[in-house]
């Protein structure tokens, strides 16, 4: 099962505590009324739904019951970071680099395995 | 000569083993819960009519004598009370701004007891309930099976579940097949 991260439980949950609340940092204009109705169709309907890096919103809404923000994967299904809501996007790039990326992890990964075939060898 | 063996025939819904169950699944006494809502600078006002410190950390209680306030989100806690003291008129002595509402017949407890009662929660409950990460003391509001439960682990071997009156025969029947599937 996925874990994510609850910033607001300060630890890792089972995904079906949470809920996919769509895309993240969508702002309401103000006054809403001065806005064009192909800007308000934009703000109400249109999503970009990228393949790859997603901001979105996230709701522990079987837990604290609080909403809050991530990036995320949509290849991988991994989660970059996650954030309170109300806070900065996060750099993107930083991350990307910080974090495993999954060819990274790819890269990395036979070296740690070569010793334990040999023991099991032995 | 030829031996026969006679199996013993078992009925679908009778369990497997043959002792008693190794962990018990009962109701929880009567007992007066409250669903407190309060902003960070009311909770010290509101532990003071309380009488125990509300906890302020995740996945944690504070106990004092029969009550206990659990905490559930940043802003909210469900204080449960099962001895005779009045928490409804102990909270209306907080002048701060905070809602309390009694849902004491909103919610059902039951107490799943015994050795391997971890294993019984976790037949519907998906949160790594080891001592390590769910140690005694600690609770939280989760999953079991297709319903919503706060969580309480009171001792080593002894989870509280709480849940809404109307899931609780499903909450019940669910624990109850779950412990019959424990072997410890």
């Amino acid at each position: 099962m996925l874990l994510i991260k609850c910033p607001y439980c300060e630890d890792e949950r089972p995904e079906l505590e949470f809920r996919n609340a769509g895309e993240a940092h969508l702002v309401r204009a103000n006054p809403i009324v001065d806005q064009s109705d192909d800007d308000f169709a934009a703000f109400l309907y249109f999503r970009q739904n990228p393949k790859g890096l997603q901001f979105e919103r996230w709701r522990h809404i079987h837990g604290c019951g609080r909403f809050f923000n991530a990036v995320r994967d949509s290849v991988s299904d991994k989660f970059l970071t996650v954030y309170k809501a109300g806070e900065p996007k996060p750099n993107v790039e930083q991350l990307v680099t910080r974090g495993t990326t999954p060819a990274e992890a790819v890269v990395e990964s036979p070296a740690p395995r070569t010793p334990r075939t040999k023991k099991a060898e032995a | 000569m030829v031996e026969t063996i006679q199996a013993t025939r078992l009925h679908p819904l009778q369990s497997g083993r043959t002792g008693p169950a190794a962990v018990s699944v009962t109701l929880a006494d009567n007992a007066t819960r409250v669903s407190l809502r309060a902003r960070p600078d009311a909770v010290a006002a509101l532990s003071k009519a309380l009488g125990l410190a509300l906890p302020t950390k995740p996945k944690s209680t504070a106990v004092n004598g029969s009550r206990a306030a659990l905490w559930l989100g940043p802003d909210e806690w469900l204080i449960i009370d099962d001895g005779e003291s009045n928490l409804v008129a102990d909270l209306a002595k907080a002048k701060v701004l905070h809602s309390a509402v009694d849902v004491s017949h909103r919610n059902v407890g039951i107490i799943v007891s015994g050795k391997g009662a971890e294993g019984v929660v976790n037949g519907g409950c998906p949160q790594d309930l080891s001592e390590r990460a769910f140690p005694v003391g600690a609770a939280s509001r989760t999953v079991l099976g297709k319903i919503e439960v706060v969580l309480w682990r009171t001792a080593e071997n002894t989870f509280r579940v709480e849940c809404w009156r109307s899931f609780s025969p499903y909450a019940f029947a669910f624990l109850q097949v779950s412990a019959r599937d424990i072997w410890v």
